[in-house]
Parts: structure tokens; sequence; C-alpha cells
């Protein structure tokens, strides 16, 4: 549905988005995660006509988005990241103008809009001026905008920025219910976000893409830096120097307190040698109150994913005479 | 096309009627030109005609347009919409185009207002119909030039203000600034300096004549201020 090809994006002479390349399947709910500032707006807005790329292509649904600029419009529905509105207008009145400029007559407008406000949980505020909403109405209202000309793909950038956790909820599960009748990319800062929402999750940082794939296949790739925790009472010296010869670890770090010690082991990429551990504590007869595999979470890799870009991109800079 | 212009002349209406901006600047201006009316025209011994009122509204309106004309674009650009708008399956010219309608119905709307002049003076002494005929068309024609210019000026910046003082500005230097140049300079130049001033040009439609150039140069201008706001939009889609 939507193909991106070595996409760049300069501004003077700053790259914000540096030869991306994805695509994303017919049904598919994709989340476009990154730190602030690492290109996901820009990529948004050369995929829904705002602003052409500098090089690269894009194609929704096949047609090219800068040659074929208002078809790709017609299939798309977007929401930007601020959610700006008429202001002065009515909810139903900022609607119909958004179904006239898209070329719905009025009996299709007025089913669109029944439809989208039933959708967005609207129909109490279609009379209602958008001025006098608060910021979670409007991010619906401009969620039901998107909407409105039942789009193939709805493009939806931060949606949940600025959102009390209530309605964050709420939004999420509108998008998850959105994404079975749509293609669906979402952007975020918010890992947990994506996490929650998204099948496949694209992880940008200073304008490339770092990582991708699902949630599930994100952490098989970081399970490498596994940790084990163990709470072991016993002799404080021996305790240390017998768990690090246990086979597959490779570092032991001990807290004590109280004749109890917590080891945070380092195990290498693959082992799990919490077997081992186990069987050392039963022949020398110490106590064991916890023994646990710590799986690196998402939140981690991506924080040393994109710490990582930076730093290769600062020592690029450093490089540069 | 014209499905699109019309729902976004529409969506610029009601916007105008909105803002308290444009109550302000057409009562300010019914007053000015009320009081430049009692003091100018309805008084014995002036020239009973709707000549020096036309041109004194040609003046204000060098102030009263851009004002009129600055939240356009300006607002579009400092809310955001314009993503929105431009996101949708409309064209940059169809998007100036509606601007452009909306703030001239409002235009016209203001100049039928102060027709009210034309009637008082038609009580008082007989009227030159022909002259209030072709002046009103005139103004219209000035007017669509001014307003292409005010919305040329909102294209430019995100600041109203601002949007107002280049309009203003700019309406200057076509009206007043030449005028002055004209002054000091001899020969050819004046000639071109008088083609481009957009006063002279109106000063015809005033006396009740009609003039092929005016309507041309009226029309060539409005289109090319028009023509320029639209390259202003795409060249902001490159930044």
């Amino acid at each position: 549905m939507i193909h991106v090809q070595n996409l760049i994006k300069e501004y003077g002479d700053r790259r914000a988005v540096d030869g991306i390349s994805f695509s994303i399947q017919e049904g598919e709910i994709v989340g476009f995660l990154g730190p602030n500032g690492a290109g996901k707006t820009t990529t948004i807005r050369i995929l829904t006509c705002y602003m052409p790329a500098t090089d690269g292509s894009a194609t929704i649904g096949g047609y090219d988005v800068f040659t074929q600029s208002m078809h790709v419009r017609r299939i798309v529905g977007y929401l930007p990241e601020s959610t700006p509105l008429d202001m002065q207008s009515r909810v139903r009145e900022y609607l119909n103008f958004r179904g006239r400029i898209r070329g719905l007559d009025r009996a299709a407008r007025e089913a669109a809009i029944r439809r989208v406000t039933e959708q967005c949980w609207l129909g109490d505020f279609v009379d209602r001026p958008i001025h006098q909403l608060s910021k979670g109405m409007r991010q619906r209202v401009g969620l039901a905008d998107a909407l409105l000309h039942d789009p193939k793909v709805l493009i939806l950038d931060e949606p949940t920025v600025g959102l009390d956790p209530a309605q964050i909820r709420e939004t999420r599960n509108l998008v998850k219910e959105l994404a079975k009748r749509h293609t669906v990319l979402l952007s975020s800062h918010i890992l947990p976000e994506v996490e929650a929402t998204c099948q496949r999750t694209i992880i940008i940082a200073g304008g490339r893409i770092v990582a991708s794939g699902s949630p599930s296949e994100l952490k098989e790739r970081i399970r490498g830096g596994s940790r084990l925790i163990a709470e072991v009472s016993g002799p404080n010296g021996e305790v240390r120097s017998a768990v690090g010869a246990v086979p597959g670890v490779s570092g032991v770090e001990v807290e004590s307190d109280n004749g109890w010690h917590r080891l945070t082991i380092e195990a290498r990429q693959g082992a799990d040698p919490r077997e081992e551990i186990f069987k050392l504590v039963k022949q020398k007869n110490w106590s064991l109150r916890e023994l646990r595999l710590e799986v690196g979470s998402l939140e981690e890799f991506f924080v040393q994913i994109t710490a990582k870009q930076l730093q290769q991109d600062q020592s690029r800079k450093e490089a540069r005479p | 096309m014209t499905r699109n212009v019309w729902a976004l002349t529409q969506r610029e209406l009601q916007a105008t009627f909105f803002s308290p901006i444009a109550y302000i600047v057409a009562a300010v201006f019914l007053v000015a030109t009320g009081y430049l009316f009692m003091g100018y025209t309805l008084k014995p011994g002036e020239e009973a005609s709707v000549r020096v009122l036309l041109q004194n509204m040609a003046w204000m309106l060098i102030f009263a347009v851009p004002l009129l004309t600055m939240r356009s674009l300006s607002e579009e650009y400092a809310t955001g919409t314009i993503e929105t708008l431009m996101t949708a399956p409309v064209t940059d010219v169809e998007v100036v185009v509606g601007k452009f309608v909306g703030a001239l119905v409002f235009f016209a709307a203001l100049l039928l207002a102060t027709l009210v002049y034309v009637l008082l003076l038609s009580w008082y002494g007989a009227a030159d119909m022909s002259v209030v005929a072709w002046g009103y068309i005139g103004m219209l024609l000035l007017g669509a030039l001014y307003v292409s210019v005010g919305i040329f000026a909102s294209a430019l910046t995100r600041y109203q203000l601002l949007a107002a003082l280049v309009g203003a500005g700019l309406l200057g230097v076509f009206t007043l600034f030449v005028d002055a140049l004209a002054e000091i300079q001899g020969g050819a130049w004046r000639t071109v300096l008088g083609y481009i001033n957009i006063l002279y040009r109106f000063e015809d439609f005033t006396k009740g004549m009609f003039d092929t150039r005016g309507l041309v140069f009226f029309l060539s201008s409005t289109a090319f201020f028009l023509f320029l706001t639209v390259k202003v939009l795409e060249s902001r889609r490159w930044r």
C-alpha cells in the first residue's frame, strides 16, 4: 500500500530524512517510532503530499506522491501533529466543509458525518463551536475529518500527544478498531504506545531507519544482552567467585544486605545459566530466594539504539574538518 | 474546480464574519467616508459629485483592504490549518481563488453600504447616474486589485500585522510613491510611472468614462498578483 524508496529531505544543508526505505502492506498497522526530531513528521509530510522530497520516491496505493498528488490525497486520511482545525466553525460545519473539498455530494456528506461522529464519539458535540472543545475532543474532530472520505490509508502524526491517560487509552482503542478497515501508519515518540497498538514498528533516529520488526522480533534481537537477577545468602566472597565461574556467566555484581546478596549476573549471548546457578546453590547448601531472567525491554533497546545513532552522528560531525 | 472554489469562498466569508477585525475596519471605513462626504461633498459651494467621494475612498482603501485580507493565508500558517488544506484534494490555484473571491464579496458588501451617500446626493441634486455606475464598476475593479495585493502580502508571512503592513506598503508604492517619483522625473519615465499608478487608472472611471485600457490594467494586474500568490504558496512547500 505504501512504498518508500530511499527518501531524502534536506532543509538547507541539514538532512532531516536520510535515505529511508520501507513498505507497508494493505491492512497493516505500523508504528513509526523515534525521538523528537528524528524525521518522523518530515517523512509523513512527504507521504501526505504536503511537501516534496529532495530525492527518492514514495507511492501510496500505486500513486506517486509527487506526480499524482491529487490521487494520493483522495485515498489518504491525515491527522497532523498539532490537530489544526478551523476554530471559528462548529464541528458539523467544519466536517461539512472538509467533505465538500473532498468532492462528497450533500447526501454522501450527511451520511459520512453521521458515520464519523459515531465512530469518534462526537455525537453530542456536532453543534458545538470547535474553539470551545477540549484538546481531547479536538483530537477526535481531527480524526473524524481524516476518516470522512473513508480513506484506504490513515496517517496519524502523534495522535495521543497532549491527551490525558483516559483519552490516550480511548484513542488507542479507536485506532486499533480503525486498523480493521484501513491501513494505518502512526508516529509516536512514546514506545509503549506503539507496542500497544502496532503490529510492526519502524524505529527511526537521525533521519535513518535503525530497526524494524514486530515488537517480539525487536525483543528477540536484544536477547543478547539479557541479565539474571539472583538473591542468595552465603559467605560473601565465595558467592561472587563461585557464581562468576558458572559457564555462560560473563560478569557479576553484588549488593549485600543483611546476609543476603543480590547478584546482577550478565549472561553471554544465548546462554541461560539459571539451572547451573540453582545447582551451585544447592550443592553449596546456600539459600536462594529469587532467581529470574530479565529480558531487556523494548524501551531499553530504543534508548540504546537511538543513543548509538546519536553518537555516530556526533563522531561523523567531528570527523569533518 | 468551481465546486472547490465555492466551498473555500464560503469558508472564507464565514471566517471573515467571525472575526471582529472585519467589523471594526468596515465601521471605521464607513465613518471616515461619511465624514469626508459631509465635509467635502454635501457642503454648499463644494462640487456635488461622487467623483470626490470615490477618490477619497480609493485612498482609504489602501489601508482598509490589507487589514481585511491580512488573515487570509497568514492565519492558516499560524494555526497550521494550511497543512490540512494543502493535503486535501484541492489545488493551490483553487485555494488562492477561493480566498480572493471570499474577500472580494466582503469588499463588495462594504461598497454596497456606501451607496447610501449616492442616494443622499441624488436627494439634493441630480447625480449623474452614468458617473455613478462607471465609478462603482471602477471601484470594484480597484478593490479586486487591492484584495489580490493584500492576499499576496498575507501569503508571505504568518504574522497578520506584518501582512497588513506589507500589503499597505505595496499599495502605497503603486499609488503615492510612483506619484511622487513622477513629479521629479520627466519624459518617458513620467509616462511609465503614470501608467502603473493605480489611482491614475482609476481616475478615468470616476469621470464616468469607460476605458478599455483601465479595464485591462486592473484585470491583468489582479491576475498577476494572484499568480504571484500561487507561486509563493508553491514555493513554501519546497522549503
